[in-house]
């Protein structure tokens, strides 16, 4: 019985004989098939993605195999986790030639053995139809939120759960410090802010503007949701039903990298999958795949984003290396004040 | 002669240990041991110093909310069970299969079922609030131990109806008829006969539901919100966002500790002779409900169970055919439309993605990665079964190996599989078969724990008597003991094929991306905003609803065609 199950599975699909690159990454990762395509025949090669669960589920695969890697690079590491990352030396560094054309500020590790690939930043998203209905002014910063106006319309994500949950957790320690950021948060429970584990949970069953239709009209999300919302729509809209508070210091930027992870056997077409990350063709692929941001300056943003997609001008930003050291002290202690 | 047969005996016995043995050592033993070791290694996180304060409050919350959950679905299971296996009534079969349906759901997909009913604008809100006309929403469910509670009755009230009530209905009734004939109330026989035969069943599915609730992962984290932390939720948190494994270790091995005092106490308390009796046919026992007092009892248990079980599922189904909005971010006065829009999407590649699964693929993929799952655990789960028949410290010792894997933390485990195989993940061809292999292991102990009630009930003389007849072990076997465990075995297999239908954390650790199953294919959609995304996550969510109802209807119709 099982060796005629085995027959039929498609296990049994013939071998490919190109060689083979394998890339870790999180679940969120995404690509066309076009894209993966010409790079493939262009280097006679076969990509591998290995989705691994989010961020950090794949960041811990990859620290637990370092003896024995199990791919070739590894693409999803972000600021929140980076220096965790380099501190178990996972990655074989190279400098990509590409990176004439990224900004300066994404390029965090002075050695190089991380590249950045995308960026996105983590807003509020509000709901413009209840602004509108209820005549309510839109928070014009993170001290604003703590107004009485806004009892109880705001939800986040819990940070020891969930990745734009430790990011908004982030901004409000880059504006008032690791001292004053918990006299903020618990200004923030006593109006009433609703916790949440995950994003899902917070957008689909909290936020009033998604489909969910919850009961908070304002939600910790990503500035290119609304983008989202409008490409994902059930028939064409000239304006998306959400809008992003980017007032200056109330979003946080998430920078992706991807590294080559010591121990591969194909280093020089890993380098070379660094170069094709960074080139236009990917770069200009990035947005409406993951619906983040390319860090490529040449590379042409999709219309959706053009018109409906907002970068926050000044958003708050942390040394990496300090988020590493600090993290689990500040989740810890925010878990006592907010949870507890 | 003689001899020479005992020795062949002695060694089918022992290879027939040594299957499941080698089963869970490999994949089970082997890799717990290898991440719990590397865990051990790696340096002791920021709560290294005061492990038990990081213990404490989250296997306090274990234990309450584990004891009240099973407590719950216990109330509502047996009088389900005890109805199912008594009465007829229209709609019967429909009804069972509809209870076993919250068994295989994502728990995403369940949050959102709440939220459609339940939830601030859920139907039931919506018409308390034009019903009283009240401004504000009055029922105020999630992120609530209430929450939590309700979830764990809707996913596992099937457990009890399926292993109480499978035994239920093939009791010999004549036992209890003679209790009445000798004037005995209807509640006294059932305290003092039908009860007392139903122990072994009733233990196994407390058992079962205890365990499922103590490792409640999705459950808390989703719907109980941020304010609760089971050791589960504990695990991988620490784990997975705080990269602390030496504090996720300790846990897994509390957690683990638990496992083993709980399944022991089982083993203590349904310690004592099974009463065999002689099996009736399934069905022989089922009557229409007579008196209007039946009539009453049978609706009211009815109702419950529809209401509890049955009407989140419909209302998942239904928002996956609605649109709400005309005009989205508009609201007053918007009329619900019929749209099979979200169906239609999931045939489209709207980003030209690489992952994008195809429907019909994820429904293939998961039948298949199910259907070997139901062979491989019901193997393996056959042969436990009857090799705990036999006494001895070494059948105590694998009764409660087996149980094990049931409360070990999943991302732990996950963890180790990664470190083990994580080679063979890579591997084209035999890394397919790590996700079945997995979910076999989860499947396991729950055939294990319906067929041995049922094995062990067959009374020794049915098999003495054909033996006596000239029948050889294999005809005993196959004409005496497999009609009679029919009923068991068919339920074995449902819950083998909905567990491995529903699971996902393992498949999103060791699934390759050239094989995604209906849940994998479900989370994609809901883990990016968009009213698209949400409704193909809720259509893709009604097909897996549709694909396991079918084959439980066809399971069930196969048993009972056969019988």
């Amino acid at each position: 019985m099982l060796i005629l199950l085995a027959a039929c599975s498609p296990a049994n699909a013939p071998e490919d004989a190109r060689r083979q690159l394998t890339i870790m990454t999180h679940d969120s990762f995404s690509v066309s098939e076009v894209v993966v395509q010409q790079f493939e025949s262009e280097n006679n090669v076969q990509l591998v993605f290995l989705q691994s669960g989010d961020t950090g589920a794949a960041l811990n695969r990859v620290i637990l195999t370092k003896a024995n890697p199990q791919a070739d690079l590894f693409y999803g590491i972000d600021n929140t986790f980076l220096s965790r990352a380099l501190e178990e030396d996972i990655f074989e560094p190279y400098q990509s030639p590409l990176l004439a054309d990224v900004a300066d500020e994404f390029q965090l590790d002075t050695g190089h053995r991380v590249t950045p690939v995308d960026f996105g930043d983590v807003c509020i998203n509000y709901d413009k139809a209840y602004f509108s209905e209820h005549d309510l002014a839109l928070p014009q910063s993170l001290a604003d939120l703590t107004n009485e106006a806004y009892r109880g319309l705001l939800v986040v994500q819990n940070p020891a759960t969930s990745s734009p949950g430790l990011a908004f957790l982030l901004a409000t320690v880059a504006e008032y410090g690791p001292q004053g950021y918990l006299d903020y948060w618990s200004d923030l429970r006593a109006n009433d802010v609703i916790v949440v584990n995950d994003w899902e949970t917070a957008y689909y069953t909290n936020f009033s503007a998604s489909s969910g239709q919850g009961a908070q009209p304002m939600v910790v999300s990503y500035a290119s949701s609304p983008p989202a919302e409008v490409f994902f729509s059930e028939q064409p809209l000239d304006q998306a039903p959400t809008g992003v508070l980017a007032a200056p210091g109330m979003c946080f930027r998430q920078v992706e990298f991807i590294g080559i992870l010591k121990g591969t056997a194909n280093l020089e077409l890993a380098q070379k999958f660094v170069d094709f990350m960074l080139s236009p063709v990917f770069q200009q692929d990035i947005p409406l795949q993951m619906f983040v941001y390319p860090v490529n300056t040449n590379a042409a943003l999709p219309d959706v984003f053009v018109r409906f997609g907002d970068v926050p001008a000044e958003p708050a930003r942390l040394d990496p290396a300090e988020i590493t050291v600090n993290r689990d002290d500040w989740i810890q202690d925010w878990t006592e004040v907010v949870l507890r | 002669m003689r001899s020479a047969r005992t020795a062949s005996q002695r060694l089918t016995s022992l290879l027939l240990w040594a299957l499941p043995l080698a089963f869970l050592a490999v994949f089970y033993v082997y890799p717990l041991a290898a991440v719990i070791g590397q865990a051990f290694r790696m340096p002791p996180g920021d709560g290294g110093q005061h492990i038990w304060a990081v213990v404490w409050k989250p296997l306090r919350f274990t234990v309450l909310q584990a004891s009240l959950s099973t407590l719950l679905t216990l109330l509502v299971g047996m009088p389900a069970a005890a109805v199912m296996a008594r009465f007829k009534f229209p709609g019967k079969r429909l009804l069972r299969v509809l209870t076993t349906l919250p068994f295989i759901l994502p728990t995403v997909v369940v949050a959102a079922g709440f939220n459609a009913l339940l939830g601030p604008r859920g139907w039931v809100n919506l018409a308390l609030m034009g019903l009283f006309n009240l401004t504000d929403p009055p029922v105020q469910f999630l992120n609530s131990l209430g929450a939590i509670l309700l979830a764990h009755v809707f996913y596992n009230t099937t457990i009890v109806l399926r292993v109480v009530g499978s035994e239920w209905s093939r009791l010999d009734t004549r036992l209890a008829d003679s209790a009445r004939t000798l004037g005995a109330t209807p509640w006294r026989v059932l305290c003092k006969v039908t009860l007392p035969l139903l122990k072994q069943p009733i233990l196994a599915a407390t058992a079962l539901v205890f365990l499922f609730n103590f490792t409640s992962f999705g459950v808390i984290l989703l719907l109980g919100g941020a304010g609760f932390a089971t050791l589960e939720v504990e695990i991988a948190t620490r784990a997975l966002n705080l990269l602390d494994f030496r504090s996720a270790a300790v846990l897994s091995l509390v957690q683990l500790l638990c496992t083993l005092m709980i399944t022991l106490g089982y083993q203590r308390v349904g310690r004592g002779r099974v009463i065999s009796l002689t099996p009736r046919i399934s069905g022989e026992n089922d009557r229409k409900p007579v008196t209007w007092m039946e009539r009453l009892w049978v609706g009211v248990v009815v109702l419950v169970v529809v209401i509890l079980l049955v009407t989140p599922l419909v209302a998942l189904a239904a928002r996956s055919v609605t649109k709400l909005e005309p005009d989205r971010g508009e609201r007053g006065g918007f009329t619900p439309r019929i749209t099979l829009a979200y169906y239609q999407e999931l045939f489209t590649n709207r980003r030209q993605s690489i992952f994008y699964v195809p429907p019909i693929q994820a429904v293939a993929n998961s039948f298949l990665i199910a259907s070997i799952v139901v062979v491989i655990s019901l193997v393996l789960g056959f042969i436990t079964a009857y090799r705990l028949q036999s006494g001895g410290w070494a059948r105590r010792a694998f009764d409660v190996l087996v149980m094990l894997p049931m409360g070990t933390s999943a991302v732990t485990l996950g963890l180790g599989f990664i470190l083990v195989f994580g080679r063979v993940i890579m591997t084209l061809g035999i890394g397919f078969w790590l996700v079945p292999l997995a979910h076999s292991l989860v499947a396991y102990p729950f055939v294990v724990r319906t067929l041995q009630p049922a094995v062990a009930a067959i009374p020794p003389r049915l098999k003495q008597a054909a033996s006596v007849l000239g029948a050889s072990p294999w005809q005993v076997w196959y004409r005496v003991e497999l009609p009679i465990l029919k009923r068991a075995a068919m339920v074995s297999a449902i819950f083998a094929f909905t567990i491995s239908m529903g699971e996902f954390g393992a498949t999103t650790f060791l699934a390759r991306p050239e094989y995604p199953t209906l849940p994998v294919a479900i989370y994609r959609f809901i883990s990016q905003p968009g009213a698209l995304n949400y409704g193909q996550a809720m259509a893709m969510s009604t097909i897996l609803l549709m694909v396991c109802a079918a084959s439980i209807a066809l399971l069930e119709r196969l048993e009972q065609g056969e019988a």
